[in-house]
């Protein structure tokens, strides 16, 4: 694949663009008070983040918990009502639409949870649950073309047809998340927002969902956004990665210049905090520690909200917060020591 | 000198309504003083029993130890009575559990939960308990510390709750500790501050670790010895070194074949280890992983493979000869 460009806000052909997201803000508002509820502050989950997607394409979204990854996947999918910022899906401000007008788009547009015990309804049996968005969509025609569906997609995603009848509590989690997957691949869907899709399982069964993932990307030609904290498997999946801190992107590159040559101290950071399966390598790794904790999204620090705990802070840094610059061709990094 | 610790075919199984849980079926193992061992597995595995099993915290019913020696600094815990095991516990071994969040008694101040171990083992006044906690407190890297001794855990941050928990497992000076996946609730970041702490207090003080978790980077960062396991046995342990260059158990190698590395480009494809792991209550006969296992042979299915010596200290539960035996093709 190649697919150089990513610039935000870009103006240049949109032939090859999904999705565009342009300075989008999403606050919870935190309300005090018994009766008369009083909103007294916000909570800046995600705080003017700005990236492009590719069709085809795995975009890598890292970070911390509390980095408001899982809230601006949340966004694109308009399962949230943004704060502000715009949301382009081929060209269309979806931002803007009625939740009428966002039903026909919510076919295109689905999601693979984390929990794949949580996610399920336990009184639903597989193929319930798989065939319910195929229902609400009027995909189908008759019983035995529905059946055939459920039969077909539960095939597909390494299921064995019979087990439709079976409920959740009967399967394993890696099994329950292949059943999460054939129910968002359902409707036949363009995008998929992966939310930390592998996180909940066992070292030996997320190679198994990877690989299905990757397989059903290349046979379905999907676009994903993929998010996770474990930043070996997003190095494996993602053709690019955005970092996240605290709210904003601080830096977003293809995968290799990101690994091999990072530029945001946090990046730097991350990184090196991931232990290698081997203990040669890691002898000889540079590791960079850092103090303290992520500040609370309530009350961000000013400027650059990495100053608190980044090694090279100096002073601008902390009055003055830091541009979403192309250092590179696309290699995009809000620093200013960089 | 004997080790510090020795485990001996120690056999802890659940009995349940769905049947008897071999959930450790016969481990043994041994550590030295100020070695850290890394104790590797999936969930079910029988890792955490096993470090329950040595600190006998293994609820009864439905768990029962039904045989083995754990011989610690020369007794064998299984055979103390409650009081004798109550004062090796949190004195001589202490344990770090995974969730800092729930670990932790929401109603009392740190200082009380931390002081409340020196006071009871180290038989010193509340002063000098309080002193020593602080002193502790300073040590994993939280300052101010006499202040916040007077605090809640919900003022803590997740990070700073398990740092405390490593305060408290090291308060009265115990030669061993069990980490039980001391770092999977955390960050990267964090997890990295965490596991640092842990390292040089360890080192400052000789103390052994039981490091359990199913994280093979961090074995690899802090483990001087590695015991992976599956279905409830050891099936390999070497030296971590060894382990990672020179995996010689088909489990093993499927485990570090599976997981992408973070310092190489993607290759082609994973390469997962197929099928599930097994059921517990229902074992089959012969080796365990054979079902998943791409060098199974007859023999596999007919004799349990006991711990051979393939190399200098390093010890594999498999009849095949990895090096030799062609993978089959699934």
């Amino acid at each position: 694949m190649t697919q150089q460009r990513t610039s935000p806000s870009s103006t240049k052909s949109t032939d090859n663009l999904l999705i565009q997201v342009q300075g989008l803000k999403m606050y919870f508002p935190v309300n005090a008070g018994l009766i008369i509820q009083k909103k007294i502050a916000d909570i800046k989950a995600v705080d003017g983040v700005s990236f492009d997607i590719m069709k085809g394409e795995t975009m890598g979204l890292v970070g911390e918990s509390g980095c408001g990854k899982t809230t601006t996947g949340r966004c694109i999918l308009m399962l949230y009502r943004p704060t502000a910022g715009e949301i382009k899906y081929e060209g269309v401000d979806i931002t803007k639409l009625k939740n009428s007008e966002l039903r026909p788009l919510r076919r295109k547009m689905q999601i693979i949870f984390q929990d794949p015990y949580g996610s399920l309804n336990p009184r639903m049996n597989a193929g319930a649950i798989i065939g319910e968005p195929i229902v609400i969509h009027k995909l189908i025609k008759s019983k035995a073309e529905y059946r055939e569906r459920v039969e077909s997609l539960l095939s597909e995603v390494g299921l064995n047809p019979y087990m439709s009848d079976r409920y959740p509590h009967e399967f394993s989690g890696g099994q329950r998340q292949r059943i999460g997957v054939a129910r968002a691949l359902a409707v036949e869907p363009q995008f998929i927002v992966c939310d930390e899709p592998v996180s909940a399982l066992d070292v030996s069964i997320q190679a198994q969902v990877i690989n299905l993932l990757e397989e059903l990307q290349d046979r379905r030609k999907l676009t994903y956004l993929f998010i996770a904290h474990d930043l070996s498997v997003v190095r494996h999946i993602s053709d690019r990665v955005c970092v996240m801190y605290l709210g904003k992107a601080v830096e977003l590159t293809d995968r290799n210049t990101l690994y091999e040559n990072p530029l945001h101290p946090y990046t730097k950071a991350l990184l090196s905090a991931v232990p290698i399966p081997d203990p040669e390598v890691e002898s000889k790794r540079e590791r960079i520690i850092l103090t303290g904790d992520v500040p609370s999204p309530l009350n961000p620090p000013p400027g650059c909200n990495f100053h608190t705990r980044c090694p090279i802070a100096i002073d601008i840094c902390k009055s003055v917060i830091p541009e979403w610059r192309e250092k590179d061709p696309g290699h995009w990094v809000a620093c200013h020591r960089v | 000198m004997p080790p510090l610790l020795e485990v001996k075919d120690l056999k802890t199984y659940f009995y349940t309504q769905s049947g008897v849980v071999k959930a450790v079926d016969g481990v043994s193992f041994s550590l030295e003083d100020g070695e850290i061992l890394g104790l590797v597995g999936e969930s079910g595995s029988g890792k955490s029993v096993s470090a329950l099993s040595i600190m006998r915290l293994v609820s009864d019913p439905p768990g029962k130890i039904i045989s083995g020696e754990v011989k610690f600094m020369g007794e064998d815990l299984l055979k103390l009575n409650k009081d004798e095991m109550r004062s090796i516990r949190g004195h001589k071994i202490s344990m770090i559990f995974q969730e800092p969040m729930t670990s932790l008694n929401p109603v009392l101040t740190i200082g009380k939960q931390l002081t409340e171990a020196i006071e009871l083992h180290l038989k010193v006044d509340k002063q000098a308990a309080r002193d020593r906690a602080a002193k502790l407190l300073e040590s994993v890297g939280i300052s101010d510390s006499n202040r916040r001794l007077d605090d809640f855990p919900h003022q803590f941050s997740g990070g700073m709750r398990q740092r405390v928990m490593i305060a408290m497992g090291m308060s009265c000076n115990p030669k061993l500790i069990i980490a039980d996946e001391p770092t999977t609730a955390l960050d990267v970041t964090i997890q990295a501050q965490v596991l640092e702490v842990l390292k040089s207090m360890v080192a400052n003080t000789n103390t052994a670790v039981i490091v359990i978790t199913h994280n093979l980077g961090v074995v690899a960062r802090y483990a001087d010895r590695v015991n992976v396991m599956y279905a409830g046995k050891i099936i390999e342990t070497a030296k971590a070194t060894e382990l990672y260059a020179n995996p010689r158990h088909p489990y093993t190698i499927g485990l570090l074949k599976s997981v992408p590395r973070l310092d190489e480009p993607k290759k082609d494809k994973l390469v997962p280890i197929e099928g599930q792991p097994p059921d517990l209550t229902n074992l089959p006969a012969g080796c365990s992983f054979r079902s998943r296992c791409p060098y199974a042979f007859e023999k596999c299915a007919v004799e349990t493979p006991p711990l051979l010596q393939v190399g200098d200290n390093h010890f594999s539960a498999c009849w095949a000869d990895v090096r030799k035996a062609v993978p089959a093709k699934k």
